[in-house]
């Protein structure tokens, strides 16, 4: 029982823990800053997988990006007057059933099955051979993905522009 | 000793609340945070399979365009959450019930 396996247990619960406020918080505040521990607990598990390139693009993208997005569109779309920020939930009984059928099938599956085993590869830094890879083997789809990121910016300031016809 | 399981149900965990999320929450802008939820649940296992297979760095690479395609992804629907913001000035999507305004 390492201490490394004490701090992965704690980190996994607190990921899942702050998954669960994000859904099931009263208030959206709360959700957004919930889903800021979930991205770090993320990160901080692929550390522990050993993609330590992609724990920095983890907390780059999307607590740097895609949550100041979201913080973005929480202040974006509430009545000014009414701050309360309360959000309902719909229908909650049979949701929980069904996820938590999906989590009972989900995690039978991944106990139950044989998987392959492979004696475990040491850790080591995998920036390099990242973007070697992406220069040499996986270049098609490094360029389809900066075209399509160019299409969803276009598109998203599109949609947003102040129609003066309208 | 931490093996490919835990990860696994780390990740099984995320994916069905992320599941509940999608489900349940009412707000558009909750209903996007289910989904990057479901999204990183399948990077993390992409990522844990990458490390514990005979496959290199196939999963690592698919995680970081999955990373590109949710960004691309919450930005547009970032903008339709504003634009129905605009048109029906609410993100209640129990209100969003008619094609025709």
């Amino acid at each position: 029982m390492h201490v490394s396996d004490i701090i992965f247990v704690i980190v996994g619960f607190v990921t899942v823990g702050s998954a669960a406020v994000v859904v099931l918080s009263r208030s959206l505040i709360y959700s957004a800053f919930a889903l800021l521990f979930t991205f770090f607990g993320v990160a901080i598990i692929y550390v522990f997988l050993g993609a330590d390139f992609l724990a920095a693009a983890q907390v780059l993208i999307y607590v740097g990006g895609i949550l100041v997005l979201l913080l973005f569109g929480v202040m974006l779309t509430h009545r000014l007057y009414n701050l309360n920020l309360r959000t309902e939930t719909f229908q909650i009984i049979p949701g929980i059933l069904i996820s938590f059928a999906v989590f009972v099938s989900l995690s039978l599956v991944a106990t139950h099955t044989q998987w392959h085993r492979v004696p475990e590869k040491p850790l080591m830094p995998t920036t390099d051979t990242i973007g070697t890879l992406f220069m040499t083997e996986y270049l098609l789809p490094f360029e389809i993905a900066s075209i399509l990121l160019l299409t969803a910016l276009i598109g998203a300031a599109m949609l947003v522009r102040r129609r003066t016809d309208v | 000793m931490i093996t490919l399981h835990h990860y696994l149900l780390i990740s099984a965990a995320l994916f069905s609340f992320g599941i509940l999320g999608v489900l349940t929450r009412k707000n558009a802008v909750n209903v996007l945070m289910g989904i990057e939820l479901i999204l990183n649940a399948a990077n993390i296992n992409l990522v844990a399979f990458s490390r514990y297979s005979s496959s290199g760095f196939d999963g690592q690479i698919f995680a970081t365009f999955v990373i590109a395609v949710a960004a691309s992804e919450v930005a547009v629907a970032l903008a339709i959450v504003v634009t129905m913001y605009r048109l029906l000035k609410t993100v209640n999507l129990d209100q969003a019930d008619s094609l025709k305004r």
